[in-house]
């Protein structure tokens, strides 16, 4: 029998609850959603676009779902003091899948931007948030139906026409619970024409030992000559799974810069869904995780140039060693009509132990002649004459793979446009390589000596 | 120092070092010429430590202590140095991080406390002037995007940081024009004192005219086949190494 049944029976079961704890434009959509999980099932895995990833599995164990949004008691100063602390930003904070108040968060943003609880907008403007959400997701996606049939909450995100955003959004997400908990998370950020805006979202899992599962579906429009920052930094815990499906719709001119890393997690599957809109616009599209012990990363992308003059830069880096498994798919559709295409794409790993794996399956459709594309996949090991030529001034072999390790993901970090952000993240890749403690663990300890963060 | 005897060394299966002897005290500058193939940059690879290579025999002393025995960090610490050939790009990690990693590795290894900030960039300051090197270059990732010339003035940059006791420049000479192979050579001299020595492999007596040596070498097919003074790298430049290799290959 499909895991999936176990959810859709409870769907069935406690429809009203889950609604009562929606909003409507959100309500909206569960009963497509409970459909197209009931007709499409789960992929199996191995199946395409799925080489890696055992959905079933994932979604097998008895998950608590808290669809009549009792308070759980999250400490959250703990995992304040966790935080990637960005000097000034309008943090938000969402204990599992709820969005609880941010002081003074929204005060300080500029007059028209919406910013804080998804359901707390749908209820006040539901035209306005029925108009996008959903619009970009799709229901095929198992991920993306899931999620919309229990989402009762999540970040939204509006930033009105020619309205730039000083501060970085900030949110962070907490997952915290005693028993296993699915955590249903939804993301949708619009920007109408010439509005800016940059966003950073942090996962956090508070126990270890305690398995969550951690689901999000997250929506992007960028209206035409809008600039969009969106960084994601998952700092989980083994017993963490997280699937996470990224929707983004770009307008002509508008450029975005879409970077995820995962520093600790157990399985995650983060998938992009990149469309071109109108034409001339540009897209970075950036990752990285670091593996070992027995993690999961799964990437899937696919950016989509359906029309003329656009740019995507993609690149995706990871290391592996013990028994850590990653995996990247990424495909690149270029239309008939979608000229002056430049499309670049890379994925390059570094394998550091016997057991550890590295699938990579770069794919380029182009169906015109006037195109610039280029995709290359690299696995290797660290260059033994970088590593000679570091020693021989006096560096130990272990400082010399950590400095080459951490040079590895400089391209990634460097493309942060929040510099105490870039400072922050070389400063967490290096303490991650050098074989820190899982960050929030110490910090759990309440002892303050956290090995990352607290300082 | 050094001292090397009857030192035999292979990569991939291939024996390229025959039986080295080899002899240098304080003070003394030594030049290894030789015909392509020779076995000169092995010998310096080996006398580093590069891991790629395997000694099948001999052994090598430095003040005492067993070279081969040490890890090439510590042949660093314990005043080694080797000037690449071909000096490698390291992408991604800056001039400023590796020399000061450098440089704190080996006062941890004296059990001295890090070095300051402060002192560390007078430091940098200083022995950047010793052969010009230009501030943008300190700044950038290792030997990334620099040209041959800067690359090997930043050999000459790191061997003034680590103040070793041995230098071995590995062709420092090859692919400079005549202006960087003479600020080249103007570095490794100010750096020269009666305590330190250095071994410059080269092709051609062109370098020994800026650094000169007290002793020539000639290596061919793995061996020390003729040792003399620096007339001998004068009568090289003038008779070419076809007299050796005759000479050589008739007592074979």
């Amino acid at each position: 029998m499909s895991a999936i049944n176990q959810y859709t029976e409870l769907f069935r079961a406690h429809r009203e609850m889950i609604d009562a704890n929606g909003a409507g434009p959100l309500n909206q959509l569960r009963d497509t959603a409970c459909r197209m999980l009931e007709v499409n099932r789960l992929p199996a895995k191995g199946a395409e676009n799925y080489q890696d990833t055992d959905l079933d599995a994932m979604l097998a164990p008895d998950f608590g779902l808290n669809l009549d949004k009792i308070d759980i008691d999250v400490n959250p100063g703990a995992t304040f003091r966790c935080d990637v602390p960005l000097v000034k930003s309008s943090l938000f904070l969402m204990e599992n899948d709820t969005l609880v108040s941010a002081e003074g968060a929204g005060e300080s943003l500029p007059e028209g931007v919406l910013a804080g609880s998804l359901r707390k907008f749908a209820r006040e403007y539901p035209g306005l948030v029925e108009k996008y959400y959903g619009e970009a997701a799709s229901m095929d996606n198992p991920i993306v139906a899931l999620d919309s049939m229990f989402a009762q909450d999540g970040l939204f995100l509006y930033v009105p026409r020619g309205v730039r955003l000083e501060r970085p959004v900030q949110l962070v997400n907490i997952l915290s619970n005693g028993m296993p908990l699915m955590a249903v998370r939804r993301v949708l950020v619009v920007l109408e024409a010439g509005a800016e805006a940059k966003l950073l979202v942090c996962d956090h899992t508070q126990q270890d030992g305690v398995r969550f599962m951690d689901l999000q579906t997250v929506e992007l429009f960028v209206g035409q000559g809008a600039r969009l920052d969106y960084y994601e930094i998952e700092e989980s815990s083994r017993d963490t799974s997280r699937l996470s499906a990224l929707y983004l719709r770009q307008s002509e001119d508008s450029n975005v810069t879409v970077d995820g890393m995962t520093l600790f997690n157990g399985e995650s599957r983060n998938e992009y869904f990149c469309d071109f809109d109108g034409e001339g616009a540009s897209l970075r599209l950036y990752g990285m995780s670091i593996g070992d012990e027995s993690r999961r990363l799964s990437t899937y992308t696919r950016i989509n140039h359906a029309v003329p003059r656009c740019q995507s830069d993609e690149l995706f880096k990871y290391t592996v060693d013990g028994e850590a498994h990653a995996d990247f798919t990424g495909r690149i559709y270029v239309a008939p009509g979608a000229v002056k295409t430049e499309a670049y794409q890379a994925n390059r790993s570094l394998v550091g132990s016997d057991k550890a794996k590295v699938f990579s399956k770069p794919q380029l459709e182009i169906y015109n002649d006037d195109v610039k594309c280029s995709h290359g996949s690299a696995i290797g090991q660290l260059d033994p004459m970088q590593m000679f030529y570091m020693r021989t001034r006096g560096l130990p072999e272990s400082e010399a793979r950590l400095l080459l390790r951490q040079a590895f993901m400089a391209d990634v970090i460097d493309a942060v446009g929040i510099e105490s952000l870039r400072d922050r993240l070389r400063l967490l890749v290096e303490r991650r390589f050098a074989g820190a403690e899982t960050a929030c663990s110490s910090c759990r300890r309440g002892d303050g000596s956290c090995a990352v963060h607290c300082e | 120092m050094l001292k090397v005897k009857d030192l035999h060394a292979e990569i991939n299966g291939k024996e390229i070092l025959r039986g080295i002897n080899l002899e240098v005290r304080p003070g003394e500058v030594h030049a290894i010429m030789g015909p392509n193939g020779s076995g000169k940059s092995t010998l310096s690879m080996v006398l580093a430590g590069n891991p790629a290579y395997t000694v099948t025999g001999g052994e090598a002393e430095f003040y005492g202590k067993d070279l081969l025995a040490m890890q090439p960090e510590i042949r660093s610490h314990e005043g080694l140095f080797l000037g690449f050939q071909y000096p490698v790009e390291i992408p991604g990690v800056s001039m400023v991080n590796f020399m000061r990693a450098a440089i704190n590795a080996k006062r941890e290894y004296f059990h001295e406390p890090p070095m300051s900030a402060t002192d560390f960039l007078k430091m940098m300051r200083e022995k950047r002037a010793v052969v010009e090197l230009d501030t943008k270059l300190a700044s950038r990732s290792v030997n990334e995007g620099f040209s041959g010339g800067e690359k090997k003035r930043n050999e000459i940059f790191q061997m003034a940081m680590l103040e070793p006791r041995l230098s071995i420049l590995d062709e420092t000479d090859s692919g400079l024009d005549i202006d960087a192979l003479r600020i080249v050579a103007e570095g490794v001299n100010k750096l020269k004192t009666d305590n330190n020595a250095t071994i410059v492999i080269t092709h051609y007596q062109r370098l020994l005219d800026y650094i000169k040596p007290d002793f020539v070498h000639i290596l061919y097919k793995g061996r020390i086949v003729m040792t003399g003074g620096p007339e001998l790298a004068l009568e090289l430049e003038s008779r070419g190494y076809d007299w050796i290799k005759e000479q050589e290959d008739r007592n074979d």
